[in-house]
């Protein structure tokens, strides 16, 4: 598939109708998306014929992203029951097959080395204090390969230390840094749209 | 919920030593085909919990898979094994049932296939 069509079929995708402001509900973009797994699968083999969890998959895009680049299996992880109704039409509608599960990512207690990697667009820690640095070791803990996961710009190097030095990582490389457009979702925005500098992380397990 | 994520939940509850695996109560079973991947499937064998997962797919009613994985030097000749494995992989979908805890007994429900694993104040 070609990054094109990916990024065309993802601006299709059912968003969140009425996001959750405490939970940092905000949908990743197709064009982030596309990107992100692209990359993935072109640079690296991450993806396709692989076992792919999503944590904090919202309504999916990652995971239909995966889906699309025919990783083996896909499982999507989010607290919020609607966000994964949405995520579940999403996948019937663009005839993908992903498995989803309810959970606190924080209290998730997953066996094995059945995931190869994780993908993921996390909290930035905006309302909840720390959220972005919870997602991150959870991650580490399951991926048995490799974790892409979005990060603000202004945090990279908070993060890369972190990573290296707490979450037992082997190698934490910024692999582009991104402009991540968000509309104006919720009441307390004051401008129509926004744009933050993100960066696009691959961090190795040990 | 297919039996590949099933293989990876465990219970999550404060305290408790047997986690895994969940024991399945089935309520609806419903069957999807997808496309085989032998490859894949391969590379899966290792790294399975094959008890959970004969136990899995006979409590969602397939009995077919044998009590042990053959020996991975078989494997490439033997195609009707890994059709088996992949059907009970990748094509049982729980819809509605739960997955019981063997320690506490709890019951994370599983509702239009996502199985709910959110615990309560007193679980965490």
């Amino acid at each position: 598939m070609k990054l094109k069509q990916l990024e065309g079929l993802l601006g299709d995708l059912e968003q969140f109708s009425n996001p959750k402001v405490e939970l940092e509900q905000y949908p990743t973009g197709p064009h982030i998306a596309s990107r992100m797994l692209f990359t993935a699968e072109n640079s690296y083999g991450d993806i396709t014929d692989k076992v792919v969890a999503d944590f904090g998959c919202g309504c999916g895009t990652l995971s239909v992203a995966a889906a699309l680049l025919d990783a083996a299996s896909v499982i999507g992880f989010d607290i919020d029951p609607q966000s994964l109704e949405t995520a579940t039409l999403n996948a019937e509608e663009l005839e993908v097959e992903i498995d989803f599960v309810q959970c606190d990512i924080t209290k998730l207690e997953l066996k094995g080395q059945i995931v190869d990697t994780v993908v993921m667009n996390p909290p930035f820690g905006t309302r909840k204090k720390g959220a972005d640095m919870e997602f991150l070791p959870a991650a580490m803990k399951v991926a048995s390969h490799a974790v892409y996961s979005l990060h603000k710009t202004s945090t990279r190097e908070h993060i890369k230390r972190a990573a290296l030095r707490d979450f037992n990582a082997k190698s934490a490389e910024v692999l582009c840094e991104l402009r991540y457009d968000l509309p104006k979702l919720y009441k307390f925005h004051k401008r129509k749209e926004v744009d933050i500098a993100v960066d696009l992380w691959r961090f190795e397990p040990k | 919920m297919r039996l590949i994520v099933h293989n990876m939940l465990s219970c999550n509850i404060r305290g408790v030593a047997n986690k895994f695996p969940l024991r399945i109560e089935p309520k609806k079973i419903i069957v999807k085909e997808v496309d085989f991947n032998p490859d894949f499937l391969k590379h899966m064998i290792a790294k399975i919990d094959w008890k959970a997962l004969v136990d899995g797919a006979r409590s969602m009613g397939y009995t077919e898979l044998p009590d042990h994985a053959p020996d991975t030097t078989t494997l490439e000749s033997d195609e009707s094994f890994l059709r088996k494995f992949h059907h009970s992989l990748l094509e049982l979908h729980l819809e509605e049932g739960s997955l019981v805890c063997s320690e506490t007994g709890r019951k994370f429900p599983v509702n239009k296939g996502i199985p709910n694993m959110l615990l309560h104040e007193d679980e965490v």
